[in-house]
């Protein structure tokens, strides 16, 4: 079939971008192939209308299901022709139509004579054609041929035979796991390609057996594997044996390291690549082991292969995560590659650089960079910026270079993602180094003077209104926000006119000047912002009068603390029954489980951006405090010491949803029970937890606030308070009994019935412990905050901790157990150290600061030994601290 | 959970493409589901063309992230090639994909290999994909093995048969005789 399909034309004039498929139209195409039902067959006419079929399909065509089984129809008359070169294109024709079951019926005896044919060509294709369209009933016909096939002596047919096996894997389990005997024999084919087809196919039958696996990789990595695809596939198998077996303790050696690391030296470079990824993913690994892994990805980095280079620099890219020293051995060959064409690579070389460097070169890095950003793409960029983003919070000191790097680039051209990208870090950067906040502030008023994109101007405004007042010169701003109330489009304005509102608030020095400037505003053209300055001129004039200051500060800068979606259901509800009392926003639940969880567990979720209020968590312990504080039974019990995080008290997925909150005051304790029904049909009534406080003598019941009605899937609080001894840290177990009203509802509806059952639910224990009573409150100089408290309070100890998993479980247990704060990342503790120091720091109940010093010791039989140094502003915490540890 | 590591053990691949140099279709082969329809088809294409457009990748394959996948390319004259895996697979493996896809085109196209041959000998182009990849496990990856594979019956002297057993050669000349003899 080398030939030309159609003849060339003869006039050459007619177009230069000549193509045989110039003006190819579907219906005549659909025509043409009527030549396929001619008694006597062309075969080469014939190949040339599949082809422009398979054009078609390509190119994105569709057949309208009558004219797909019409050309399979007249496809499957094609099998009378012995034209191999045809029958090769009438296989990928069936292939591409994908015919219907009954259909699949006229082609199988057809496909099954071709899959015994002498011609080996046939037979491969046919049994990959067959396996393809086949279902489960026709399987067991012709399975029978398939082990045959497996074990042929031609490699083309039994790696099509391996290959269908793999697919049919997904279908039909079963009758390919009989056929395992076939499949072992044909691991050791002399043939490449058929070993590694094999291989994948026996490990995927077997993959749920972990001994088999086990056994198959030993057996295997002794032996010879030829092909370096089959070789590759190894390594992975024996990685997964690896992480399942984890390390022998005795000796400290990983099984099956040694064939990895001799896998550094094959020949084949996917091999060596793949091996050298392999040891840098292995769960604790260690600097011994990684070394070798290492040395293999810097030769490749002077690769001439741009494809050896990318594959090495990103490797070492996330070896730089979690181990930066082991990559610094490259750093001179990584910046070369800055300048690498591929700006791919470039950029993950930067990264990388940016991750390994110290302190100290981080000034020559940012010059190379500068010359650098001019020539990548916005993509690329990004990805920069949000490495030095990460750099500037590791080494706070360099804020200053790497601020002015940030808002050099944020003076550039780019797209929105990018300037985004540049205005979410130094928003980051502000928060979190209170040094950088001035010029911050600065860089980004100077940035909306000239900014293109609406919603970066009003995220900075409101960022702004925020910030800005609580400078040393909040006037300074004002310029920069007012000049967006005459130059700015009308959404823009809107929030200048808020961040006006705001500095007005708070600095009582510019109010009157800020007055000028919103009655100005007056007269705007558009009605939100005359709306809005309306509104917070009135705000602003009646808090002189009444000087309910307060509620003028809440109004303008108390986040909206209840879920929105909560709030929409409890206004829907409002509107549908009408009633004379206006809506109370203190009404609306305020818990939505997931989402707060979501928040709570994932405080590595950093990029918070400009969306998030600043300092995420204080906003949280406000919201329970403002709950409480409104309920008058519990408002006398003084300011919340701390809150706990929800404990769930029922398993997932159960009837009632039910977790706990503690909140712990100086002399009581509150039980907030977050409940939430997950029956639609039914209605909770007088929704009441009964505690049984028996194995908590301290404690005594004091009040109890019941829940009037829990309607479906909408969250609701009930409460218990108990009296305890006055900054005391008792503690206690608590048991807990879910009681209420069940009324069935219709859920057509929606309306209850009138009268219910009582029913009571059983739900788990939890306890108050010792660590309910420390707030995690982080220090920013350990060093020098434990030098400021007196030596006398000091109290030394040392404890045996018993055999231990590991030395970082025994560290996070001390942890969780005192309910400290790490400092300076101590709670991370090196792989395999034998030894780890670790700094905490905590406001005991009473508002009591206590800081920790606490040495892990740990032995070959896995022995832990703790010296645990406390010191305190009172020399009793330091003792009560002491007494939690012993009694832990 | 078999699916998953079925993807996590064995290297596959998600598509193999074959691009002109306005990054119009030749000949693709999609492998995953990862792009549902043609349209979205279209869009990877077009994204992925315009990504690498300006570089050169005319002496040594390249490569490049395009949606959090690895894409490794090489262009001759006005055709593009590219092979696309997923993020965590073996670069090298992908490459030599690649290079294989690339060969065997070579060798099938006779060293013309430009748009125009291309197109004229689509047939051959869409053998050699089959040959290459079948449901993105790859079959082979050897260029001749697979020129020789998809022209077992027009094959020319020109042809390294090299690589092939005795049996695949001696079936070859089996073929010949019996098309011979039906003529």
């Amino acid at each position: 079939m080398a030939q030309p399909l159609v003849k060339k034309d003869d006039d050459r004039d007619e177009e230069v971008e000549y193509s045989p498929f110039f003006g190819i139209e579907k219906g005549a195409v659909l025509q043409e192939a009527r030549v396929f039902n001619d008694p006597q067959l062309d075969a080469r006419r014939c190949s040339q209308v599949i082809t422009k079929l398979l054009y078609l399909l390509n190119q994105g065509e569709t057949f309208t299901k009558v004219e797909a089984t019409e050309v399979f129809f007249a496809v499957t008359k094609l099998f009378q022709s012995k034209d191999i070169g045809l029958r090769r294109m009438v296989y990928l024709m069936i292939k591409e139509l994908s015919p219907s079951a009954d259909e699949v019926i006229i082609v199988t005896s057809s496909l099954m004579k071709d899959m015994n044919s002498r011609t080996d060509m046939y037979r491969a294709n046919a049994i990959r054609v067959l396996c393809r369209i086949t279902d489960g009933t026709l399987l067991t016909q012709i399975e029978r041929y398939l082990k045959q096939a497996i074990v042929d002596k031609n490699p083309v047919v039994a790696s099509a035979a391996l290959v269908s096996g793999i697919h049919l894997l997904q279908t039909n389990p079963e009758i390919v796991k009989r056929w395992s005997n076939e499949v072992q024999e044909a691991v050791q084919s002399r043939a490449a390609l058929v070993q590694f087809h094999a291989l994948a196919l026996l490990h995927q039958i077997r993959q749920n057996d972990r001994l088999a696996v086990s056994k198959l990789v030993t057996s295997l990595t002794k032996g010879s594997v030829r092909s370096p695809l089959a070789q590759c596939l190894l390594i992975r198998y024996t990685c997964q044996v690896i992480r399942e077996s984890g390390v022998n303790l005795q000796t400290g050696d990983r099984p099956f390291y040694d064939y990895l690391e001799g896998c550094l030296r094959h020949k084949a470079e996917m091999v060596i690549f793949e091996a050298a990824k392999a040891i840098t993913e292995l769960s604790n690994v260690t600097t011994r082991e990684l070394t070798p892994a290492i040395t293999v990805m810097q030769l490749f980095l002077s690769s001439s292969k741009p494809v050896l280079r990318f594959a090495a620099i990103r490797t070492l890219n996330k070896v730089a995560m979690t181990h930066p020293m082991a990559v610094t051995n490259c750093n001179i060959d990584m910046e070369s590659l800055i300048s690498d064409q591929n700006r791919s690579i470039a950029t993950l070389a930067i990264t990388t650089l940016l991750k390994t460097g110290n302190e100290s070169s981080v000034d020559r890095l940012m010059k190379q960079i500068t010359n650098f950003m001019s020539d990548i793409a916005d993509e690329f960029k990004i990805v920069v910026v949000e490495a030095i983003r990460s750099l500037c919070l590791k080494f706070p000191l360099k804020y200053r270079s790497l601020m002015n790097f940030l808002s050099n680039i944020l003076r550039e051209e780019g797209g929105f993602e990018y300037k985004k990208a540049i205005v979410d870090s130094i928003v980051i950067l502000i928060r979190d180094i209170p040094d950088a906040k001035e010029s911050g502030l600065l860089h980004l008023c100077e940035f909306i003077e000239d900014c293109e994109f609406t919603y970066l101007s009003t995220q900075i405004l409101h960022f702004l209104g925020n910030e800005g007042p609580k400078t040393s010169d909040p006037s300074k701003y004002i310029r920069y926000i007012y000049n967006r109330v005459i130059l700015e489009n009308a959404t823009v304005r809107a929030s200048a006119v808020s961040t006006l509102a705001k500095f007005g608030a708070l600095v009582e020095s510019l109010k009157p000047r800020i007055f000028i400037l919103l009655r100005r505003c007056l007269f705007d053209t558009d009605d939100e912002v005359r709306d809005r300055a309306t509104l917070y001129l009135n705000t602003l004039e009646d808090d002189s009068v009444t000087e309910s200051g307060k509620d003028v500060k809440e109004f303008l800068f108390g986040s909206l603390d209840v879920p929105l979606t909560n709030m929409e259901t409890s206004l829907k509800n409002y509107i549908q029954n009408p009633s004379e009392e206006p809506f109370d926003i203190n009404s609306v639940p305020k818990e939505v489980k997931s989402q707060y969880h979501a928040e709570k567990k994932a405080p590595g979720k950093k990029p918070s951006g400009l969306g998030a209020p600043p300092g995420a968590p204080p906003p949280v312990a406000d919201s329970y405090e403002r709950l409480i504080s409104s309920i008058p039974e519990f408002a006398s019990f003084g300011k919340l010491f701390k809150s706990s995080v929800p404990v769930e008290l029922t398993e997932a997925e159960t009837e009632y949803a039910v977790n706990v909150v503690k909140h712990i005051f100086d002399s009581h304790v509150l039980f907030q029970y977050n409940c939430t029904n997950t029956i639609p049909e039914q209605l909770l009534e007088n929704v009441s937890v009964i505690v049984d406080a028996s194995e908590a003598e301290e404690f005594s019941e004091v009040g109890t606030k019941s829940l009037k009605s829990l309607p479906y899937d909408t969250p609701g609080q009930t409460f218990v308070a108990f009296e305890k001894p006055e900054g005391v840290p008792a503690v206690g177990k608590f048991s807990n009994m879910l009681r209420f009203t069940v009324k069935e509802v219709d859920t057509a509806t929606g309306e209850a019935e009138d009268d219910g059952v009582e029913d009571e639910y059983q739900l788990e224990d939890f306890e108050v412990v010792a660590a309910d009573y420390m707030v995690k409150v982080g220090v920013s100089n350990f060093k020098n905050a434990w030098e400021s408290l007196d030596p006398e309070t000091e109290r030394v100890d040392e404890y045996g901790l018993g055999p231990r998993e590991s030395l970082a479980e025994a560290v996070n247990a001390v942890i969780n157990l005192l309910g400290m704060q790490p400092c300076e990342g101590t709670e991370i503790v090196a792989s395999n150290s034998r030894s780890h120091s670790c700094l905490l720091s905590g406001v005991y109940i009473g508002n009591v600061k206590v800081l920790a010093r606490l040495s892990f010791g740990i032995d070959g039989t896995r022995e832990v030994a703790m010296k645990l140094a406390v010191r305190s502003e009172d020399v009793t915490v330091s003792d009560a601290i002491h007494e939690i540890v012993a009694s832990g | 959970m078999a699916t998953f590591l079925s993807r996590e053990a064995c290297p596959t691949l998600k598509n193999i493409l074959l691009l002109d140099s306005e990054g119009k279709r030749v000949a693709v082969k999609y492998y995953s589901d990862d792009w549902p329809t043609n349209s979205a088809k279209l869009a990877f294409e077009k994204s992925i063309f315009t990504k690498t457009q300006k570089t050169n990748a005319r002496t040594e394959a390249e490569i490049t992230m395009v949606e959090n996948n690895i894409v490794v390319y090489k262009f001759v004259q006005d055709l593009h090639f590219f092979v696309t895996g997923g993020d965590d697979e073996n670069e090298i493996i992908l490459a030599t994909v690649l290079q294989g896809f690339f060969d065997a085109v070579t060798l099938l196209l006779r060293n013309n290999v430009d748009l125009r041959e291309a197109l004229e000998n689509l047939d051959l182009i869409l053998l050699c994909l089959d040959e290459i990849v079948d449901g993105g496990i790859v079959l082979e990856t050897d260029g001749s093995i697979i020129a020789g594979k998809v022209a077992t019956h027009s094959m020319d002297d020109g042809a390294p048969l090299s690589e092939q057993t005795i049996s695949q050669a001696l079936a070859t000349a089996r073929e010949h005789l019996t098309r011979s003899l039906l003529r």
